[in-house]
């Protein structure tokens, strides 16, 4: 056995707080390591090379990278070993930066030790692991978008477009979503219902997507290239298959009820003064705008970040229509970040518009016929009558959100928005390869940010579907028949329907479908005969890792 | 400063790919602090750990377990998690048996977006550990008895009646059984504790004899039970095959796990 253990310093995420030299040499006195040494950065080119430099002059058959997650990259030190010549799966993946450098910062002895214990116990799993093939299986290319907002219409064409099946499911009676509550778009002051048109025309063209309006999506099996989808509209079920989803089920507007004196009338939301200003109904000639209601507090942390740009947008198309209108904005921080945004508030205080700013201990209270506010910056209380106030309030996730993800098993935030799987590296993908999502259903996103995500999630999802196949891992139960009693409880608990008992010259046994299996475990881990050995995650590879601290001290 | 405050546990964490495992990296992300004493292995869903690969953490020293999974309901293999539920708490009723308090096995839903979460768990159930003080603390056995009693523990949760039960609790106590009767949760339990008594006795007997053949009254003693219960014990492993007579002093037979 001839183990590599790569050490990395992740700049000074882990070298900052870590002995990494240190550590280096430690894994070297580990039985089986034949070399060790430490980077600045592993998974650089530089790291990269010197990983494969490493096994073809110390002939290595383990390698083990003591870095940061696998979860964003273990594929590819995993591509790194395979390209030299060398089974990916011998390959073993230790956490020291996000689950010891970053997370104790203060005690750095200690974590040094604990440090050497996740090597020591790195190593040993790595000395068990055995070489496994990855499975192929083929990808239906047809996609599932769901949500017939701007962000899951410019999604489905996108993809129709470079000549795939799309099924649109929108649980309205019409495509549209939001954007057909909007008036005009900031910053161009276009008006939302052409754009909506236009898209909406562009989609029910389209020969290859199948728009499915008051529809949800009901259930969802299977795995990346071979979902099976129950649609149910109206009052029947829909069936059909699909290699990709896509999640773009917007997001819904903070109804503040109780807030400020709300009462959908002379107390309004951004999105109700939308519609008088749509439908011309708007009458006041002095209007008071309140931002941050119901976003940036104990209960709602987040920056909803549309509502400052909409404010802006809407207070300008007043005094646009109306001169001599009188409007207030009070707020707390105006946030319009970029070049264009800054500019587009400059525009509003350039034509007039008063800007309060108030704080969140001392909020304006909403009167009868006026607000009172105390001005931070001027340091006294103003009264201002009004005609209308507007609420500015968040966007906040979708009610359904919850359950569309168990249906699909992802998961949402703190917030109830959808969560991918990496803000930076993998910011449109969920951890589940085959699911993608954009727009509102993601983060409070404006239009222009929507069809950025939902461009660049119909490119993710073409990247399985134009290739036609996708491999998976090889991580999946198998049976030892000399042991298998054939008493099914496996095939009782396996979700998937992966393993079958059936009659065989020895009697009944279970069969492994390997395709089907996820590699979860769990029959194994209730086998009454201990029949069943999970690869790459087997009772001896788990139980190598538990060794007690106290023997990697002495 | 007492020992307990000054002791710092050893605690393994077993973390499932898709939701624990990411709160933990986010925890990190997010750079909160909590306790080195946790080190996490990863595996790709909290059912994956069989409840004896708990019980070998304990027989190896360990102070405390964590079991993390996703929140039932979000399951990334769909229904894993119900089974880790189950299984875990058969772990903890046989932790219960040995002496041990249960609260040193955790078993906790957590995820992806729990970073903070994560990391008050990890705190609690540190502090909670070091309250309990060092494995065994609890039980006042010298070190050897009680690794003795984890191995029959360990062996108890291998038996086939005792998994299949845990296997079949959900059906039996959800479902019907094949009689298209349902098994009421206390029914079930009773049947369960019975169960565990049952066959720890039995391993604590099976352990007993593997090196020496000993008298009923002197494996009574070992395994600190009565010589009545003992002897019906090892007609009926002797039944199974697993224990033979292998002589007999004055008047008591001695026995002798079979082929030992």
């Amino acid at each position: 056995m001839r183990v590599g253990v790569f050490i990395c310093h992740c700049g000074t995420n882990i070298g900052g707080y870590l002995d990494v030299p240190q550590l280096a040499r430690y894994a070297l006195s580990l039985p089986n390591v034949v070399f060790s040494q430490d980077n600045l950065y592993t998974c650089s080119e530089a790291g990269l090379t010197a990983i494969k430099k490493a096994i073809a002059e110390n002939k290595l058959n383990r390698v083990v990278v003591a870095s940061c997650t696998p979860r964003t990259h273990e594929s590819l030190f995993r591509s790194t070993c395979r390209e030299a010549g060398l089974n990916p799966y011998l390959f073993q993946f230790v956490n020291i930066r996000d689950q010891c450098s970053w997370v104790h910062m203060q005690e750095r002895e200690r974590a040094n030790e604990k440090a050497k214990a996740l090597i020591r116990m790195g190593v040993a799993r790595a000395v068990l692991l055995e070489p496994e093939e990855e499975i192929e299986v083929e990808v239906n290319p047809w996609a599932l978008v769901i949500g017939g907002g701007i962000a899951g219409m410019t999604c489905a064409l996108s993809l129709a477009n470079r000549g795939f099946e799309v099924k649109l499911v929108e649980k309205e009676s019409r495509l549209g979503g939001t954007l057909n509550s909007l008036y005009k778009l900031y910053p161009t002051h276009e008006e939302a219902s052409r754009l909506v048109q236009a898209r909406t025309e562009e989609v029910k063209k389209n020969q290859k997507i199948e728009v499915l309006t008051s529809s949800k999506v009901k259930e969802v099996r299977g795995f990346i290239g071979n979902y099976d989808v129950t649609v149910r509209q109206g009052e029947k079920d829909r069936l059909f298959k699909a290699g990709v989803i896509v999640v773009a089920t917007g997001a819904e507007t903070f109804k503040p009820m109780g807030i400020y004196g709300y009462d959908g009338k002379t107390v309004v939301t951004q999105l109700e003064l939308e519609q008088m200003l749509k439908e011309g109904r708007l009458d006041a000639d002095t209007v008071v705008m309140i931002q941050c209601v119901g976003s940036r507090d104990e209960k709602r942390v987040y920056c909803s970040k549309v509502c400052c740009p909409t404010a802006l947008k809407n207070a300008m198309l007043i005094k646009e229509a109306n001169p001599n209108a009188q409007i207030f904005v009070l707020y707390r921080d105006i946030v319009t970040q970029g070049t264009t945004y800054e500019d587009y508030y400059r525009k509003a205080r350039e034509v007039g518009i008063t800007f309060l700013k108030y704080s969140l201990e001392r909020p304006p209270v909403v009167g009868n016929e006026s607000v009172k506010v105390y001005d931070e910056l001027l340091g006294e209380e103003l009264t201002l009558p009004y005609d209308l106030v507007v609420l500015s309030t968040p966007m906040v996730a979708n009610p359904d959100a919850r359950d569309l993800a168990q249906i699909l098993k992802v998961p949402v935030d703190e917030n109830g928005f959808f969560l991918e799987a990496h803000v930076k590296l993998r910011p449109i993908d969920f951890a589940t390869d085959g699911i993608y999502l954009c727009g509102c259903a993601h983060w409070p996103t404006n239009v222009g940010e929507s069809l950025s995500e939902a461009y660049g999630a119909a490119s993710r999802a073409s990247i399985p579907l134009s290739a036609g196949h996708v491999t998976t891992e090889p991580i999946i139960a198998v049976v030892d028949e000399d042991q298998c009693s054939g008493c099914s409880l496996c095939e009782l608990t396996c979700p998937f329907k992966a393993i079958q008992v059936e009659a065989t010259p020895k009697g009944r046994k279970a069969k492994v479908i390997a395709a089907s299996c996820k590699g979860c475990g769990a029959c194994g881990a209730g086998c009454p005969e201990k029949a069943i050995t999970m690869r790459h995650f087997t009772d001896e590879q788990i139980l190598a890792q538990v060794i007690p601290l106290a023997e990697v001290i002495s | 400063m007492t020992v307990q405050e000054s002791f710092e546990p050893d605690i393994l964490g077993f973390l499932c790919n898709w939701c624990s495992y990411a709160s933990a990296d986010l925890a990190g992300v997010s750079r909160l602090q909590y306790p080195p004493n946790l080190r996490i292995i990863r595996v790709m869903c909290s059912a994956r750990v069989d409840p004896t690969i708990v019980f070998e953490a304990f027989i190896r020293g360990v102070d405390g377990v964590m079991v993390l999974g996703c929140h039932l309901g979000t399951c990334h293999y769909m229904t894993g998690n119900y089974y880790t539920e189950r299984r875990m708490k058969t772990t903890k009723r046989v932790l219960k048996r040995v002496g041990l308090s249960p609260e040193r096995l955790l078993v906790d839903w957590v995820s992806a977006a729990e970073g903070e979460r994560f990391a008050t768990l990890i705190r609690e159930f540190t502090e909670k550990v070091r309250k309990l003080g060092p494995l065994g603390n609890e039980t006042k056995l010298e070190p050897q008895k009680l690794k003795t009693r984890l191995a029959s523990a360990k062996e108890t949760l291998t038996q086939q009646r005792i998994r299949w039960l845990v296997g079949r609790e959900r059906e039996l106590v959800e479902d019907k059984n094949v009689f298209g009767e349902k098994v009421s949760q206390e029914e079930f339990d009773q049947l369960m504790l019975q169960t565990i008594e049952k066959e720890f006795a039995k391993r604590r007997i099976l352990l007993s004899i593997k090196e020496d053949a000993l008298s009923v009254k002197e494996i009574a003693q070992r395994v600190e039970a009565s010589p009545r219960e003992v002897l019906g014990n090892l007609v009926s492993l002797e039944r199974d095959g697993l224990v033979s007579v292998v002589g007999i002093e004055g008047k008591s037979p001695k026995y002798r796990v079979a082929g030992g």
